[in-house]
């Protein structure tokens, strides 16, 4: 006789990736077509935006209702689905693992990105907080290169955000829209969305090319002196662009162009985890690592690690740049005050949860600690106790984060099990 | 033709003079022994060779290339294996990452490649693990290939070291005191895999060594170095004999 633990645990070991993702699409169509009716036969106002996290702190009244919610259109769609198409799933799998990886992870995401649009569709709240999200994961990961593999303690990234932001912002005011900062556009609007992608890789050239300039000064000797010149930076490109009255000054920019839907944000997230996850995990990704344990070993063992430092760095401050340029489409508005040192606690405190030197932990990291600070928002003062208390924890407990020092393999995420 | 030539290498640290007026020829295939007491300057004279430090005057040589100047990653690439006296391992990597890292000046792959992952990449990534694989069997630690080498007995961590410079395609192999800290289980074992990569591989080899009876046993000929400068070089037996290197290392008998 099987104890219910084990049960669910032989469950998760016999269930692939792809039955967990057609049981979350279960999940969030279930709520596309009966969330309405059954939040109001549950007695809540509207569909719980937050799994019901929002409702049940703002009205402890409803937290009946909001459970009862939970179970019924997220759990139990999830469960059965996952669990009803675990033999054909399993057998997709195996026929997927056949063929190249690409295939497999194309098909993976697109049923991914799916039930994300599903389930983002209900409310502009959600849609907002995904794409976020996916801001978020973009920035933790591109630190992650930096302060993780590379082991330097990099305090810029809100700088090179902010560069990435500013032109990418620039490019697309001054091409495709109408604005009061820069006149007529010189380009037909409707080229825009396509050339979106071409003014986010502006901004991340001008962070990398930013990154250049902290680069070349501080890595001639290791330890605290990077982190002393990048925090200055950081100062630097926030007083800069205050006193730009060619962007805005203080007052910022606005109304950019909405180019900045899921899919794009989606596609960003997507090729950033790519590329990265593809660097760390070759032999130079690994030759970042010998220079971050032993820089002396590593030149012993023909690692050029001046060339191999700063190229990682401008790789980092890139990334960090097209994230800032998503973020300016997606907010529509940016000013100088919103790449300051609380962007960067934020940012530090995702990787550091998440866990360094790893792709997984930055995910998790930028992920949880984005839904927590959403889901608690209803206890306004309390959440900045309880977040900064669950970091002191996980310092504690797991002094890198919690996923760390793994590499990330999607044929072993997406294989068969069973 | 020498392999590796030194003239006149002085240098100085400061107002110290840490080497003075060393010279070394290295033909192919030879075993060389560098001794001398503790802060002779054995260490500094395998720093200026690979490039960590720059002489101040005298000239470097490998089989016609100039390494004055050079950084130590070059000299690497150009032939200079070396291992560590206090074992430079890299903590959070595992065995097989150590070596394939070594490999580094021979892929043949850019950062594209490493970006994009292209096929090319795919290849080179192959041909390296087979190579580190091999070399993990000459040194007889395949089996632990995927464990981080801060959890490994000190004397797998030297072989492993000693995998990782032969990864670099040494002509040269600088060895600083491969035996320390080594029971003599392991130090015998030592001898057999020294000599067994001076036979497979033709590497030439320099070694500084404390344990005479390791060293009178491997090398060809053998250099004195104190206080910077050579006393005494020759074949095992004459620095067995030689005055001058007993005084260094044991004090003058004064009989009065």
């Amino acid at each position: 006789m099987k104890s219910p633990i084990d049960k669910i645990k032989q469950l998760f070991n016999t269930t692939p990736l792809l039955a967990w993702l057609l049981g979350w699409l279960a999940a969030a169509l279930t709520e596309y077509f009966i969330g309405d009716a059954v939040s109001y036969y549950l007695g809540l106002p509207r569909i719980p935006v937050l799994f019901g996290c929002l409702l049940a702190l703002k009205k402890p009244l409803l937290i009946p209702g909001a459970t009862g919610y939970f179970l019924l259109i997220y759990l139990l769609p999830f469960f059965l689905v996952a669990r009803l198409c675990r033999r054909p799933a399993n057998y997709l799998a195996s026929l997927l693992a056949r063929g190249p990886v690409s295939l497999a992870a194309i098909i993976h995401l697109a049923l991914f990105y799916l039930a994300l649009h599903i389930w983002a569709d209900i409310s502009d709240y959600r849609l907002l907080l995904l794409k976020l999200t996916m801001v978020a994961v973009m920035l933790t990961l591109s630190l992650n290169v930096i302060n993780g593999y590379m082991g330097e303690f990099s305090c810029s990234h809100p700088g090179f955000m902010a560069l990435g932001a500013y032109t990418a912002s620039t490019v697309t005011l001054r091409l495709f829209a109408d604005d009061k900062l820069f006149g007529a556009p010189l380009l037909s609007p409707a080229l825009g969305p396509y050339l979106f992608p071409l003014a986010l890789i502006c901004g991340g050239i001008v962070a990398a090319l930013g990154a250049v300039v902290i680069a070349i000064p501080s890595f001639r000797t290791r330890g605290d002196y990077l982190a002393i010149i990048s925090l200055a930076f950081l100062f630097i490109v926030k007083s800069l662009i205050e006193n730009l009255e060619f962007v805005g000054g203080p007052r910022g920019m606005s109304s950019q162009p909405d180019y900045a839907g899921l899919p794009m944000v989606f596609l960003g997230m997507v090729s950033c985890v790519w590329i990265i996850n593809n660097f760390v995990c070759s032999t130079m990704g690994k030759a970042l690592c010998a220079v971050r344990d032993n820089e002396t070993a590593a030149e012993a063992m023909t690692v050029n690690t001046g060339k191999t430092k700063i190229v990682t760095f401008m790789f980092g401050a890139f990334w960090a740049g097209v994230a800032g340029g998503l973020f300016a489409h997606i907010i529509r508005y940016v000013n100088p005050g919103s790449f300051g040192i609380q962007r960067l606690a934020e940012i530090l405190a995702m990787l550091y949860f998440g866990g360094l030197n790893s792709v997984t932990g930055s995910i998790i990291g930028a992920v949880s600690i984005n839904i927590l600070s959403e889901a608690l928002r209803p206890l306004e003062l309390f959440k900045w106790i309880i977040i900064p208390l669950l970091l002191i924890m996980v310092m504690l407990f797991r002094p890198t984060g919690l996923v760390s020092f793994t590499e990330f393999k999607a044929e072993k995420l997406m294989r068969p099990r069973g | 033709m020498a392999l590796l030539r030194v003239d006149n290498m002085t240098h100085f640290f400061g107002g110290l003079r840490a080497v003075h007026n060393y010279n070394l020829v290295l033909e192919p295939g030879h075993i060389v022994g560098l001794i001398g007491p503790n802060g002779a300057g054995k260490t500094t004279v395998f720093n200026l060779i690979t490039g960590i430090h720059t002489p101040t005057s005298g000239n470097i040589e490998l089989s016609g290339h100039n390494l004055i100047g050079r950084r130590p990653h070059e000299t690497a690439a150009l032939g200079l294996g070396r291992t560590f006296q206090n074992l430079l391992l890299w903590r959070h990597m595992n065995v097989l990452e150590h070596v394939k890292t070594a490999c580094y000046s021979q892929l043949e792959y850019g950062l594209f490649g490493a970006f994009f992952g292209t096929p090319k990449r795919h290849r080179e990534e192959k041909r390296i693990t087979a190579k580190a694989l091999h070399l993990l069997e000459t040194f007889e630690v395949s089996e632990f290939r995927d464990r981080l080498v801060t959890n490994l007995p000190y004397g797998v961590q030297r072989r492993v070291e000693m995998a990782r410079a032969m990864a670099t395609n040494p002509k040269v192999l600088f060895l600083d005191e491969p035996t320390a800290g080594m029971t003599p289980d392991e130090l015998n074992r030592m001898i057999a895999i020294i000599r067994d990569i001076h036979k497979q591989f033709e590497v030439a080899i320099l070694l500084i060594e404390h344990r005479l009876k390791f060293v009178m046993e491997l090398c060809e000929r053998i250099q004195t170095l104190v206080f910077g400068e050579i006393i005494a070089e020759g074949a095992p037996e004459e620095i067995r004999n030689n005055p001058q290197v007993i005084e260094a290392y044991l004090g003058r008998e004064d009989v009065t």
